[in-house]
């Protein structure tokens, strides 16, 4: 398949695996962080951890738009698809979120909640023209990556002028989540979380492009290669990473280069400064309450946000007490080390929501690798 | 079947009707719509009974009375026509298939039909025929059937059960439990075209090269299979949840595991690209015309080569080998020389967001 196969050469992989085996210094542990996962899902996709050097070691970053989502905000989805009557729109994976009182928004649905899967938010903006007698709610959730087309929809309801249609804004921001886990003590203080470096994100630097990251490579010394969801973007990644180590450097390094630029999309993201503003906090699921990490909408566009049009507020829900989410997201703990992995959480009966996702940690984990814990 | 007499009853509006709750509420209308349409496509001698029950001779295989094998399959499908078929012959295919599957020789078929108020009769005739179709095209004549319409609402258009029965010779045995380590796995084609097909249409996605399902009668295919005389163990086809779920299936029943290879895994150029479009993975997607094919290592060319001598086998292939394994897990080394497992679907298939 042209632009696909490309990136999934199996001989490239074991040529980049060689010179990653060649490079490391003996003596020497290299812990990367990939932020997204995106990179997660790859590197459990291809098994990639099998072709590096034991001394490298890949911890799975926040970078999963459905893990990070606390219990309350999908429980007042639910909410609004069951008590208020909607029809809720949202993306694949969110369906399957656990929330509050054992359900999620699939279970909702099969309690009578008109819950609708959708690709785009095209499609929300057309299931509202199509019903216009309904309200119709966009739960956005996601990155810098799902934020521009939600701001889009916004702005093309207003231009229709359609009068039924309004989104649950969830979108989260990326620096944001990096700050956090570099301040974090497990990194800053105490070090037992050994972090050499970050694979940036992917489609995220598309929009918001690389300058954000040069904080992160001055401030923290911690070089950042920002790399494509290609099982070969990522394997050549940690070789720039290994490299850089080596060499003492902290930079931001593009090796997404075929989509990523300096600036990013600077179109996409006027549109986004015109739609949202900063929260002044926003609990996330693993890092708690971090400060102006996520967007709300703008008053100017007040009756296109679902919060204020049905009047429905964040109330905060703790996670599951046995539940390692908080510490695997952060990147303090491995899915295989929290005790209800695999028992009683598992990708049919999610307690946590790195188990919903193939992006998320554990997910991945149970998916792909957990034969590797049995042998 | 009764007749009713023609100038005195309007025949059935196929081109503007629909379907109403009198089509099945045992008056004149139901008997009219089974005569002209039911009876009309698919009538043979067993049908055309009209008794309650389709009376059928003693099976017998090779002259000899054989054993029977009975399998049901319901039809749901949305939508009711996709490219390269529709509920009707998709209906007579999967049982067919699963009788196929065990080894036998498929005979007859059940038809159960549940059709929702207001389903335009047009539609339902041209289900009607297709399923007629592929019955002839089988050789399995559908031999009795039933009807009931539901209100509008309380169903999705069209809703068909189907049974087949078939006649299996006696010390032939295959099964989900007869897979042993050493054996190899074939497939007999290409993986996730009707899977695709059917989401593509239901995203209303259209590509330069049209996906069409594969939805076709593996009776034929499984004949020529087991006259190859090659040493079978277990044949399946691995439709809902696809390649992975099917021989999760296998590697449980068996206590065995699998090892798969990825470079090995026919998968066509634009299922790959619509997969990786709607964030799918072409294991997980339904067949409905592939099988899968366990069998000893021995034999493994003997079975390919009388594979690929039947037009629905002609891209058969080897894709893996049986290993011991306690956790019976199905693994796949990808095309970069990692492993990984290859495990049951959690619930549906949802794409990713990032």
């Amino acid at each position: 398949m042209k632009y696909i196969d490309e990136f999934r050469d199996g001989q490239l992989a074991k040529n980049l695996a060689r010179s990653i085996a060649a490079e490391v210094r003996a003596g020497r542990s290299y812990s990367f962080m990939e932020f997204c996962g995106g990179h997660t899902h790859a590197i459990s996709r291809y098994g990639l951890t099998d072709l590096l050097p034991p001394s490298v070691r890949m911890v799975h970053g926040p970078g999963c738009p459905v893990c990070v989502l606390p219990i309350g905000r999908v429980d007042m989805a639910i909410d609004l698809a069951l008590k208020q009557g909607v029809i809720l729109c949202t993306y694949g994976d969110t369906l399957r979120v656990p929330a509050s009182d054992g359900l999620s928004l699939m279970k909702a649905k099969a309690r009578g909640g008109d819950i609708r899967m959708v690709y785009s938010t095209i499609d929300a903006l057309q299931i509202a023209r199509d019903n216009p007698q309904r309200e119709v709610v966009f739960f956005a959730i996601g990155f810098e990556t799902t934020t521009p087309p939600t701001a889009v929809a916004i702005q093309q309801s207003e231009a229709e002028g359609l009068t039924n249609f309004s989104v649950l804004c969830c979108h989260v921001l990326t620096p944001s989540a990096i700050s956090n886990i570099l301040e974090s003590p497990e990194v800053r203080q105490w070090g037992t979380v050994p972090l050499d470096g970050f694979i940036g994100p992917a489609h995220v630097s598309t929009v918001i492009g690389s300058r954000p990251y040069e904080f992160f490579a001055e401030e923290y010394r911690k070089p950042v290669v920002i790399a494509g969801f290609e099982p070969l973007d990522v394997m050549q990644a940690i070789l720039m990473l290994v490299r850089q180590v080596n060499e003492g450097r902290a930079e931001v390094e593009n090796e997404f280069s075929r989509a990523v630029s300096r600036d990013g999309n600077l179109k996409a993201q006027d549109r986004v400064a015109e739609v949202f503003e900063l929260r002044r906090e926003f609990e996330w699921r693993g890092l708690s309450v971090v400060p102006y990490s996520a967007l709300r909408i703008r008053q100017k566009y007040a009756s296109y946000d679902a919060e204020r049009r049905f009047a429905i507020d964040y109330v905060s829900v703790p996670d599951n007490k046995a539940c390692e989410c908080g510490a695997i997201l952060r990147g303090v703990k491995r899915p295989q080390d929290c005790k209800i992995f695999g028992t009683v959480c598992t990708p049919e009966n999610p307690i946590g929501s790195c188990m919903v996702s193939s992006e998320g940690a554990c997910a991945a984990h149970y998916r792909f690798g957990r034969y590797k814990d049995m042998h | 079947m009764v007749e009713v007499k023609r100038g005195y009853v309007r025949p059935l509006d196929l081109k503007h009707g629909c379907v109403d709750l009198t089509h099945g509420s045992g008056g004149r209308s139901m008997v009219q719509l089974i005569s002209e349409l039911f009876a009309r496509h698919l009538g043979n001698e067993y049908l055309g009974q009209g008794n309650d029950g389709a009376v059928l001779p003693a099976p017998t295989i090779n002259g000899r009375p054989g054993r029977l094998v009975m399998s049901t399959d319901c039809h749901v499908v949305s939508p009711l026509f996709f490219p390269g078929g529709d509920i009707g012959c998709l209906s007579v295919h999967g049982t067919v298939n699963d009788v196929a599957v065990m080894g036998a020789t498929p005979l007859y078929l059940s038809a159960g039909f549940i059709l929702e108020e207001g389903f335009p009769l047009a539609d339902l005739a041209r289900i009607v025929e297709s399923m007629a179709g592929a019955a002839r095209e089988a050789g399995v004549p559908v031999v009795t059937g039933d009807t009931k319409v539901v209100e509008r609402g309380k169903g999705d258009g069209v809703f068909i059960t189907t049974t087949g029965v078939g006649v299996l010779a006696d010390g032939l045995e295959l099964g989900g439990s007869r897979a042993r380590p050493g054996d190899v796995i074939l497939v007999s084609g290409s993986l996730g075209d009707h899977g695709v097909a059917i989401m593509s249409q239901r995203e209303n996605l259209s590509f330069d090269a049209p996906i069409e399902s594969d939805t076709a009668a593996l009776n034929g295919l499984v004949a020529a299979m087991l006259a190859s005389g090659a040493d079978l163990r277990c044949l399946r086809d691995p439709t809902r949840g696809g390649l992975a779920a099917t021989l999760n299936e296998i590697a449980g029943q068996s206590g065995v595991g699998m090892m798969l290879y990825e470079e090995r895994i026919p998968v066509k150029p634009v299922v790959a690209a619509a997969c990786e479009f709607l964030g799918l993975d072409p294991l997980y997607v339904a067949n409905e015309g592939k099988l899968i094919a366990i069998c000893s290592a021995l034999d493994a060319e003997l079975l390919l080569n009388a594979m690929r001598a039947h037009p629905l086998g002609r891209d058969a292939c080897f894709i893996g080998d049986v290993v011991a394994d306690d956790h019976h897990f199905v693994q796949l080394t990808t095309s970069f020389g990692g492993k990984r497992i290859v495990d049951w679907l959690a619930g549906d298939q949802l794409p990713r967001i990032c």
